[in-house]
């Protein structure tokens, strides 16, 4: 068997878009996943393909990239993982809430993003169960959603079809090299070399650059969500709490929650979500779903007797500065990253991973990496 | 908040009531808290008791042992010994930090029911935790049709409002459980047209220690078969049910002949004509309160998965015990056994002196009891055959409408290896009853055919973050009143 142009480690959203992008480019592929697919972060997510929670900045301009795949190229998909373009409701609960929303829209629209302004008398036209007692709310229609499992395993079925090769339940250990360069992985199932190797292993992407010597800081953000029992259709759109925006940026340990709430194509409610550094523990925190309850309430008082079936977590993988690592590492020729997309992942695969496959191959990426450069930590300290 | 009890004990079924009676009389501070609004768990469901009735024991065995309980258990209650927190669930289990203690978020079981006054939370130093568990489901064709109820179910309506769901009946699937429901529909002047036991009776013979250790086991036998003799019952061994049809509802079902490999080998020539299916292939143990503290567990014989316990129901964990069918299913008098010793245990935890004669006498007998479940077991698997009758249109998962073939095409298509991506590319237990009734079938489509469950197949169905659903104004109350 010759070696793989490329091996992707991690079969989630970025390591599924990376290895379908790969395949469409000619490119052969091997994905090697530790566990089953979709078991890590993506499976443990909602699916909000969002513009509107970010500000003016290269996430932005990623995220308006990759919304034009979703939309344009991948459309035809669209069915296979429940892809709606359902646009999102942004709400303020305080005027000073409100005058916040107006500015970030100003700066959003600069940037290309479309933004409705919505006046507090035609909310209800919009979400008729929302609560009345709002000081503002802005209308987003390119905010999308997606089921996030199917996403992922449709995109790596597609890219079986296309010659690549996935194996699960193989650990990558270490990397062969030869000199500087990244020649394959080391795995506990033996050796696999490669052209290129990518690093697609989310919030444990840090400990593989680690196996290659080079620093990638991914550390995990954990998040809780809740899942209600089916209703008859409640909630129209995304609807968030504006407070949400400075909540992903933020940079505080401590729990904090703010209001996504959206229904699901089977009835469901998910309620996000709460943001918390403990590293990787495990343990269901009953104050974190207290909290995402009661701000949930908050916004629609009444589901207040409405069950939650059941919760589930994940941890998000972020970087310090809040961007993703995308692109070659010049540190370690042959490898490159595509991880740390924080609570954005979803959304923000398709984009990444289509960038980092032109520039693999050689090609001008249609938006500039730089930003994202996976050495750019270790530059900045050094400055 | 309220004092913090020397122990909690969750379920009040046999295993339950007895470590909560034992435990007490021991003079540990007890609180016993359960979904149901009497006492007796499963086994030992009857009518409304604030209804006087002469009839009581109707339809039950071991009564009296249920009412040696419940006598002790009322005594102590009125002693203050025991507090009892009836109708309520916990939802939440969780340890106390640093309090040695843990914590039993509660809620109605049905939501109407707020009784005032009962707290939302209790704290215990020990736990006892005695869920029991439900009727095994496997799909069928037809399964979805109304009239179709696992058998525990139509034994529940029989003995707690002595209510019959159907006319004629057919008792399908596995294991000794289905002759007192058939017995049951029997006496209770239902049609049982037959008993369809996928298993043969040769099982047991191939295991003599088994049934003999426990004499009132095999009495328990005899008298059903009278009960069946009475009103001609046939018992049909190595028959399965393929297919259920009905247009609005059950009008009949189809039967086949399984080999002793558990094969299909042909169909009955002519359906049966029946209005109520009652199916069950043994139980499944509920698990989410022992999986909640992260307790060791293990696949038992009958495929289950189940809590490891050491000699004293005790877990791996600190001050945690578990007794009853959470431990391995063997049937009401092991799960008074596992009860008692556990009471004993948490005793001996406290400093009580321990009856030396009474626990190792308790112990023989636990080992005994699961020797003959482990036979029992052996003799009733779940065929070799189940998904040969399958279509890909039959429903699988009942809550989501996920059919058998949407499940194999997330294992053959996306790539699936195990059941929790198979759950979350097709979704089956992602409803309401999360995974309680498709759950085993779910786990067992989603590996290769032939390939054992192990235990990191059955533990994604298994788990639930809440142990029972809470409302979003429940949730988020503070209930440390
Ligand atoms: C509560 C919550 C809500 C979220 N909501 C959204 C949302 O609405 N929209 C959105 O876009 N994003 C959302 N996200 C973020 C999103 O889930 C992540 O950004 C995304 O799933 C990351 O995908 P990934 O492929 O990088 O990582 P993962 O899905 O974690 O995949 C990495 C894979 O690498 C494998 N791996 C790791 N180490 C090794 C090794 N040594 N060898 C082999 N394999 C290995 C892992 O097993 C894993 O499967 C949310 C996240 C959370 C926690
Ligand atoms: C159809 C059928 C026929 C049977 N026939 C026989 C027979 O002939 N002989 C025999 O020996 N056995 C028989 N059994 C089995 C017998 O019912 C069980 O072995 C016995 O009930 C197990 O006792 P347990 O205490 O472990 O559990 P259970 O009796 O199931 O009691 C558990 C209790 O815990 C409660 N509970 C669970 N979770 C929670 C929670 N989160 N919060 C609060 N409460 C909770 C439940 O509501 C329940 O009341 C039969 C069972 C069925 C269904």
């Amino acid at each position: 068997m010759t070696a793989p142009d490329l091996v992707v480690i991690g079969a989630g959203a970025l390591g599924a878009a990376t290895a379908y992008y790969a395949t469409r480019s000619g490119l052969s592929v091997e994905v090697l996943e530790r566990g089953a697919i979709v078991s890590g972060t993506t499976s443990a997510c909602e699916g909000n393909l969002l513009v509107s929670d970010k500000e003016a900045g290269p996430e932005l301009d990623l995220s308006l990239y990759s919304n034009q795949l979703w939309n344009g190229e991948l459309a035809e998909h669209g069915d296979l993982w429940e892809f709606e373009a359902k646009g999102g409701l942004v709400v303020a609960s305080s005027p000073a809430g409100a005058t916040g929303l107006t500015e970030l829209a100003t700066r959003q629209r600069a940037a290309g993003i479309v933004v409705e302004d919505v006046p507090v008398d035609r909310v209800p036209e919009y979400e008729p169960h929302l609560t009345r007692d709002i000081s503002g709310a802005a209308f987003y229609p390119q905010d999308c959603q997606v089921q996030p499992m199917l996403m992922a395993a449709h995109l790596l079925r597609m890219a079986r079809e296309a010659g690549a090769v996935v194996r699960t339940g193989v650990t990558v250990t270490g990397f062969l090299r030869d000199g500087d360069r990244v020649t394959g992985v080391r795995t506990d199932q033996g050796d696999v070399p490669a052209g290129h190797v990518v690093n697609a292993a989310g919030t444990w992407a840090g400990q593989i650059a680690e196996l290659a010597g080079v620093e990638v800081p991914v550390l995990p953000r954990r998040g809780f969500i809740l899942i209600t029992e089916p209703l008859p259709k409640t909630v129209f759109h995304k609807v968030y709490a504006g407070e949400y925006v400075a909540s992903t940026q933020s940079s505080d340990e401590s729990l904090q929650t703010s209001t996504v709430i959206e229904g699901s194509a089977s009835g469901t409610i998910l309620i996000g979500s709460s943001r918390e550094r403990v590293g990787f523990d495990r343990t269901v925190s009953l104050p974190a779903l207290r909290e995402i309850a009661g701000k949930a309430l908050r916004l629609y008082p009444s589901l207040a007797g409405v069950n939650v079936m059941r919760s589930y977590f994940g941890f998000r993988p972020y970087c310090p500065d809040h961007l993703p690592v995308i692109g070659l590492d010049p540190r370690a020729p042959g490898l490159a990253h595509a991880a740390g997309h924080e609570g954005a992942g979803i959304g923000l695969s398709v984009g990444s991973a289509k960038l980092l496959i032109q520039q693999i191959t050689g090609a001008e990426p249609e938006l500039d990496l730089a930003p994202f450069a996976p050495e750019r930590f270790a530059l900045r300290e050094a400055a | 908040m309220s004092e913090t009890y020397d122990v909690a004990v969750v379920g009040a079924g046999p295993a339950g009531l007895a470590a909560a009676v034992t435990a007490a009389e021991q003079g540990l501070r007890v609180v016993l808290v359960d979904a149901g609004r009497q006492p007796g768990g499963q086994f030992w469901r009857h009518p409304d008791e604030s209804v006087p009735s002469t009839d009581e024991s109707r339809g039950q065995h071991q009564w009296r042992r249920f009412t040696g309980l419940r006598d002790r258990l009322r005594a102590l209650e009125s002693r203050g010994s025991v507090t009892r927190i009836a109708g309520h669930q916990v939802w939440f289990l969780e340890p106390v930090a640093g309090a040695g203690a843990y914590a039993l978020h509660l809620t109605p079981t049905v939501a109407s029911e707020k009784t005032p006054g009962v707290p939302a939370l209790v704290t215990a130093v020990r736990l006892v935790l005695c869920p029991g568990g439900y009727d095994r489901q496997l799909p069928i064709p037809g399964w979805d049709l109304p009239g179709v109820m696992a058998a525990g179910g139509v034994q529940a309506l029989l003995k707690g409002h002595r209510s019959l769901a159907g006319k004629r009946a057919v008792v399908a699937g596995t294991g000794p459980f289905l002759f007192p429901v058939a017995a049951g529909l029997a006496e209770a002047g239902a049609k049982v047209v037959a008993v369809c036991e996928a298993g043969s009776p040769a099982g047991w013979a191939r295991t003599p220690g088994g049934a003999v250790a426990v004499p009132s086991k095999a009495l328990e036998a005899f008298e059903y078969a009278a009960v069946f003799a009475r009103h001609r019952i046939p018992l049909r061994t190595r028959t399965v049910i393929t297919r259920i049809s009905g247009a609005d509802r059950v009008e009949s079902v189809r039967l086949g002949r399984l080999d002793s490999g558990g094969r299909l080998t042909g169909l009955a020539r002519a359906d049966l004509e029946v209005d109520l299916v009652a199916t069950g292939w043994g139980f499944t143990p509920s698990m989410e309160l022992v999986t909640a503290l992260g307790a060791a567990t293990r696949v038992d014989v009958d495929q289950s998965l189940v809590a490891v316990v050491d000699a004293w129901q005790r877990t791996d964990v600190d001050r945690v015990w578990v007794a009853g069918e959470a431990t391995g299913v063997g049937g009401a008098l092991l799960a008074v056994a596992e009860g008692e010793l556990a009471g004993f245990a948490v005793g001996r935890d406290a400093g009580r002196p321990v009856p030396d004669g009474g626990t190792r006498r308790l112990q023989r007998v636990i080992r005994r009891g699961r020797a003959f479940a482990r036979a029992m077991h052996r003799a009733h698997p779940i065929p070799a055959g189940w998904r040969d009758w399958l279509e890909p249109e039959t429903t699988l998962c009942r809550c989501e409408e996920v059919t058998v073939g949407e499940v194999c095409a997330a294992r053959d298509t996306l790539g699936a290896t195990d059941a929790r991506t198979v759950k979350l590319l097709a979704r089956p237990g992602m409803g309401w009853c999360q995974g309680r009734v498709c759950g085993f079938a779910a786990a067992a489509l989603a590996v290769p055919p032939g390939r054992d469950l192990t235990a990191a197949d059955l533990a994604p169905m298994s788990r639930r973050t809440l142990a029972a659903p809470i409302s979003l104004a429940d949730l988020a109350g503070d209930d440390h009143g």
